[in-house]
């Protein structure tokens, strides 16, 4: 019984990681029609950005909880700006061209930002892992768990609620889904498409970014961290559909619940577990499960 | 018969290759220090040239790792639990079991277009990788030592190593390039382009989309398989990375270098890849894949048919691009 209530709770937890990191993904595919494959390497950029401004301070003796903000901090310049250059920089030019051309233009982004961090970096594993073991641990039944992944849990809460809020109840967020509907009709009836493109990708950026960021005090940051995160988060919203944000949430606690029962109960399978999940929701959905219908245009 | 041997004599693609295997025969036998690298991008060429056939298709694999892991981890099954030594039996083998699971995959993967059959294709590789990685009776993380491959009877071998292995992988490259450019130019290798133009009007003509991306899938997959066991016998050892997306990646790369024009292409990213990833391990390990990103980034700007299009009068169709489909999106333009 017990191993049931832990496979939840760990299922619930990573799962709340994920949606946090696929959020950007699937909101950047639903307003750009974008598969970006550098979203990976944000969230590695995001990490770096965040141990960089972190390490030094909690060295000094800074107060923990500010450590928090200061990771957020970090995440948000460091994902805004490379998210503004990649996508005025690069992605702009490639506007219009089959979806294919710019998974290609994105997988060349994400080997230059791959060795990018390596360079400005260098190749030691950064660890700064006080703001992860100063909020203690948590007792639930006989088991413990860090504090710290509450507060995941609570973040990705927060992105996914404001984000959905944002869309439905905001006018930007409405003209928003305007242009993912539509954007020629939305670009003729004034709405500034190639503004709104910019940020949600911006957004999207800085999304992973913080992801990033959050999971840094948790493990040693080192080289390759974006490389297996991509293809874990294109499982995820693939899965629930892509560009759509309760799917985004389904694919992550169904991937989060599957690897969890697999850690628990299948350890060899905890890769490819969620994988063959994804495959399996393929061949039954071929968009994902929560995919909007789409009429096809000839 | 005879006209359609002077048509392919007249061909550039023809010629190209020819001389391309001039100077890959070349370096291989006359510069002993180059013929390792050269046999790996034989190799690596043989599998990008199934992954070209799909390109011009209209359909980017990521996961054509999948296919290079089996292929080679059918050499170092063959070999670790079946002590089965023959070259000829060892690539067949690959080439079959790839094939064969390239057909069963196939039923699910032909239904998918775009960013789905990237994706999918991927998400299929990792399932290899992790399955390679976790059954310590396929190796585990370790894989498997392949010694060199025999060849002749079983009474007295004949080992293949340096240049008779050389000598196999660019023997497999020239049937390879041939076989291709036949069926680049026979019916069902003539409807790649079009499906990739318009899919409707493919199935209006009265054949079968589905069925033709189904084929070049099989053809793509066996072509992998036989370009990871020769890979498996050039590095005499395999490791479950064969299958990890990143290598997939690199042949994705070289296939977007080289281009689709000709059944040749491949093997001229394949080589330059080689050459300038020695290069690169020397004087510039950490900026190596800048690098290719930014050569990539380049090639899709403005050379978007592969090096081997240079020269070719461009045709310019609306927004489209050469690559893939070339159905104009004008929503697209927006921004």
């Amino acid at each position: 019984m017990s191993q049931i209530y832990a496979v939840l709770v760990d299922g619930v937890m990573y799962a709340a990681w994920l949606f946090l990191v696929a959020l950007g993904l699937t909101l950047v595919y639903g307003v750009l029609k974008i598969l970006n494959m550098a979203h990976g390497s944000l969230y590695a950029l995001g990490a770096y950005a965040g141990v960089t401004l972190i390490g030094p301070w909690v060295a000094r003796g800074g107060n923990l909880y500010v450590s928090y903000l200061l990771l957020v901090l970090a995440a948000i310049v460091a994902g805004g700006a490379i998210g503004f250059i990649m996508e005025r920089g690069v992605l702009k030019r490639f506007y219009g061209q089959d979806p294919v051309v710019l998974l290609l233009v994105t997988y060349a982004l994400f080997l230059i930002m791959e060795d990018a961090i390596k360079l400005v970096w260098g190749v030691d594993p950064y660890t700064v892992s006080e703001p992860y073991s100063f909020l203690g641990n948590f007792d639930l039944g006989d088991l413990s768990y860090p504090n710290y992944n509450f507060l995941i849990v609570g973040v990705a809460l927060v992105a996914g609620i404001g984000l959905t809020s944002f869309l439905k109840f905001t006018r930007s967020g409405r003209l928003l889904r305007a242009v993912i509907h539509d954007r020629e009709v939305s670009q003729a009836m004034g709405i500034r498409v190639s503004r709104y493109f910019v940020v949600t990708f911006m957004a999207g950026a800085v999304l992973a970014a913080i992801g990033g960021a959050l999971t840094a005090p948790t493990v040693s940051v080192a080289p390759g961290m974006g490389v297996e995160i991509v293809v874990l988060t294109f499982a995820v919203v693939v899965i629930g559909g892509l560009g759509s944000l309760p799917g985004a949430a389904f694919g992550a606690l169904l991937v989060g619940l599957v690897r969890a029962s697999a850690v628990h109960y299948w350890p060899q399978g905890e890769l490819f577990s969620i994988y063959i999940v994804m495959a399996l929701v393929l061949a039954v959905r071929p968009k994902g499960i929560f995919a909007p219908m789409e009429a096809r245009k000839i | 018969m005879s006209s359609a041997i002077c048509s392919h004599l007249r061909a550039p693609g023809t010629w190209l290759a020819v001389i391309g295997f001039v100077v890959i025969g070349a370096a291989g036998l006359a510069l002993p220090q180059w013929q390792f690298l050269v046999s790996v991008a034989l190799s690596k060429g043989i599998v990008a040239l199934g992954l070209a056939l799909l390109l011009r298709t209209g359909l980017a694999s990521f996961g054509q790792a999948l296919f290079f892991a089996v292929g080679a981890y059918c050499v170092g099954l063959g070999m670790n639990y079946y002590g089965l030594t023959e070259l000829f039996a060892l690539l067949a083998t690959s080439m079959i079991v790839s094939a064969v699971l390239a057909l069963v995959l196939g039923f699910l993967l032909a239904r998918y277009r775009d960013i789905f059959f990237a994706m999918l294709t991927l998400a299929l590789s990792m399932i290899c990788y992790g399955l390679l990685l976790n059954n310590v009776e396929l190796g585990g993380s370790d894989g498997f030592n392949v010694n060199a491959p025999t060849l002749g009877s079983s009474a007295q071998p004949w080992q293949l190593t340096g240049t008779n292995l050389f000598a196999v992988g660019f023997i497999a490259s020239i049937v390879c390039v041939m076989a291709v450019a036949l069926y680049m130019r026979s019916t069902p290798g003539r409807l790649g382009p079009a499906i990739k133009d318009n899919e409707i009007r493919v199935e209006y003509l009265g054949t079968s989309a589905r069925a033709n991306i189904h084929l070049t899938y099989v053809i793509a997959g066996a072509l992998a398989g036989l370009g990871g066991a020769l890979q498996a016998f050039n590095i005499g050892h395999i490791d479950p990375d064969m299958a990890f997306w990143t290598t997939s990646g690199e042949f994705v790369f070289i296939a977007v270098l080289s281009g689709t024009r000709f059944a040749f292409s491949p093997f001229i990213g394949a080589l330059l890849l080689e050459v300038a990833r020695a290069m690169a391990y020397r004087y510039a390990p950490n900026t190596w894949q800048i690098v290719m990103g930014a050569i990539m980034l380049a090639i899709i700007a403005f050379l978007p048919g592969g090096l081997t299009s240079l020269g070719l009068v461009r045709r310019k169709p609306a927004g489209g691009h050469p690559v893939t489909r070339t159905t104009a999106t004008a929503s697209g333009d927006a921004a």
